[in-house]
């Protein structure tokens, strides 16, 4: 299982890396890629219904580009700027996912189109980076920590905004997913949209809002990305869709559609992010090394999980 | 398992960690440890940078953990704070851009951690984010380029500028000091300035689409790094035009390359950037660590490479 694989990766990086497994370590795992964990959090439900959204990562930096330009250069405020961005994002997605179902379009095909139209957009809001670091809100926000234990515990551990976003968002997905028919009818289309079509189910509405949701997911990703870095960039995120993908794929979920659970993208991202940290910063290998790595231990992964008992098992509806 | 089995492994080869109980170990009992945050691969001038830092720690007997970012920020990011959990005495930062670091900058400083910026500067609102920046004046740069190419042709010249990575110091400055001597000739024109992102593979696909559009204009190239420039001669011979004789090509970095294709005739001169930094990164270190007052920025010399200059020696004399 998802959980199994994740301990012990965790548990054999903590055992060689000084320094990692501590509390503020896995602060900074959650914190670190908050931002990927948003993507895969609405990726989740893309590809549970059989789609894949790859403008994710352009929608990320369309946002981060608006609401740097919006509050520094329009005077907008954040208050105004950030749920715009984040009605922008899901209106993208609708229309996405509109044109994706209405003229039975392949997804593949409509989000790659959206990525490139996404960041031609980000470039024509601005081509320059707009730093955000001046800016009172943001400056606040991403200095902001909440603490997680007394001061006399070192290192202290903490989470920041961005990762307090991804684990209410986290909690959202449960719910979505597992308690509302929005969820239900996603692992139905996944598994069969015909089926699913003849018994009734409002398919069409669900596949739109499940793009709209991924495309405000991206720009909620776009949001706590602006607290981590505190700048508004066009030319951000490149690949970053890929990354989404590969939690997603990591924690469980079929691409195929149908099946796989939110909590296994949680775990998914969790483990990816443990892969890239430990390789990447814990490590000390070299530029090829570190890449050959990453590859093999992905791979590795990917086998561990196909060959363990109770893998692929899937979510009847 | 199989996965375990396979990162003990690694972390043999890596030499990660000795013992993953102790988060800080006593200074004076133990070699420093620094952090090195390094943008990636992309360039001969970024593997030289790294070779020199490494082998620089190695001679002082430092524990350097090194993380390439691949490129990314986010990866930076992330680098910096996993330098703290290692309990490192002080970080080396080459930034992949210059804004947005203030956050985690921000947390190195609670850690009380010194910051040494290599290569290239930031913007930030709050200077004491970092404690020193070594890098290149690349602003003269650009213009020592723009002066040999106003020297070279008369002050009159149509030229191609191919740019480095966007939102990058060197790649900003290098085109601002080229432009300010260009705008004091009447007869020097920059018709077309493209980013190659300061790689081969990029400089060559920008360079073969722009000599479709002003292949016949064209009459100089000036790339923002030798990489950049070895695309744009490619791509300028496969338009049946001879590099270095019908259009000069200027570049800046001083690879071993670039004195190869200078030799060859195709490259016309390049302006050294020094990337052998590891000495004076780590000088720094060791005055800051023993509380002495540092500079705020150390400027590296740099000379110009005339192609007419070249000799074997010069060019065996190269380290990089």
């Amino acid at each position: 299982m998802t959980f199994a694989v994740f301990v012990v990766l965790f548990t054999a990086m903590t055992l060689a890396f000084e320094g990692f497994g501590t509390p503020l370590s896995s602060c900074y795992l959650l914190i670190s890629y908050a931002h990927v964990g948003i993507l895969a959090m609405g990726m989740t439900f893309v590809i549970l219904s059989g789609g894949i959204d790859l403008s994710v990562g352009t929608v990320l930096a369309f946002t981060t580009v608006f609401i740097a330009k919006a509050v520094s250069v329009w005077g907008l405020s954040p208050w105004v700027a950030i749920p715009v961005a984040l009605f922008l994002g899901a209106g993208f997605g609708g229309g996405m996912g509109f044109l994706i179902h209405q003229y039975k379009m392949p997804p593949f095909l409509v989000t790659l189109a959206g990525m490139f139209l996404a960041r031609g957009l980000a470039f024509v809001v601005n081509i320059e980076t707009i730093s955000l670091s001046e800016h009172p809100f943001f400056r606040a926000v991403s200095s902001w920590k909440l603490y997680l234990a007394p001061a006399s515990f070192t290192p202290r551990p903490f989470l920041k905004a961005e990762a307090i976003i991804f684990l209410v968002l986290v909690v959202f997905c449960l719910y979505l997913a597992h308690m509302r028919r929005f969820g239900r009818t996603v692992y139905a289309i996944g598994g069969s949209e015909s089926s699913a079509t003849l018994m009734g189910l409002k398919v069409a509405r669900t596949k739109i809002l499940v793009y709209a949701f991924s495309g405000f997911c991206a720009a909620l990703a776009g949001v706590a990305f602006t607290f981590l870095n505190t700048a508004g960039k066009a030319n951000m995120g490149i690949g970053w869709e890929l990354d989404a993908i590969a939690a997603v794929v990591i924690g469980g979920t079929l691409l195929t559609g149908g099946s796989g659970y939110v909590l296994g993208t949680f775990l998914g991202v969790l483990i990816y992010g443990s892969i890239m940290t430990g390789v990447g910063d814990y490590s000390n290998l070299g530029s090829a090394g570190q890449r050959i790595s990453i590859g093999v231990l992905l791979l590795l992964f990917i086998l561990v999980q196909g060959l363990l008992p109770g893998a692929g098992k899937t979510r009847s509806s | 398992m199989m996965t375990a089995a396979g990162l003990l492994v690694l972390s043999g080869c890596g030499g990660g960690g000795d013992d993953a109980s102790s988060s800080r170990p006593a200074e004076s009992a133990s070699k420093i440890k620094v952090g090195f945050s390094q943008i990636g691969a992309e360039s001969d001038w970024r593997v030289a940078e790294t070779a020199s830092i490494k082998a620089e720690a190695s001679s002082r007997g430092v524990d350097l953990r090194f993380s390439d970012a691949q490129g990314k920020k986010e990866n930076q990011i992330r680098a910096l704070r996993n330098f703290i959990t290692q309990g490192v005495d002080a970080v080396i930062l080459a930034p992949v851009d210059s804004t947005g670091w203030d956050p985690v900058l921000e947390e190195v400083k609670d850690a009380g951690i010194p910051v040494i910026l290599v290569d290239r500067g930031i913007e930030t609102t709050d200077d004491s984010l970092y404690n020193t920046l070594i890098a290149s004046d690349f602003t003269e740069e650009g213009r020592m380029a723009g002066r040999w190419l106003a020297e070279k042709t008369g002050g009159d010249a149509k030229i191609i500028q191919l740019e480095g990575s966007p939102g990058a110091d060197p790649a900003i400055e290098r085109k601002n000091g080229f432009e300010e001597v260009v705008d004091q000739h009447d007869g020097m024109q920059i018709i077309a300035s493209q980013t190659g992102d300061f790689n081969q593979e990029k400089g060559q696909e920008v360079m073969e689409a722009l000599m479709q559009q002003y292949g016949d204009q064209v009459t100089a190239v000036y790339a923002h790094n030798d990489n950049m420039a070895l695309g744009a001669i490619q791509a300028i011979k496969d338009a049946g035009r001879k590099p270095g004789e019908e259009i000069l090509v200027i570049s800046i970095d001083a690879v071993r390359s670039a004195f190869e294709a200078m030799q060859a005739g195709e490259l016309n001169c390049t302006v050294e950037c020094n990337p052998l930094l590891g000495p004076m990164a780590f000088d720094a270190v060791e005055r800051i660590l023993a509380g002495e007052e540092i500079e705020k920025q150390t400027v590296v010399q740099d000379q110009l490479f005339d192609r007419e200059g070249i000799t074997e020696e010069i060019v065996a004399s190269r380290q990089y």
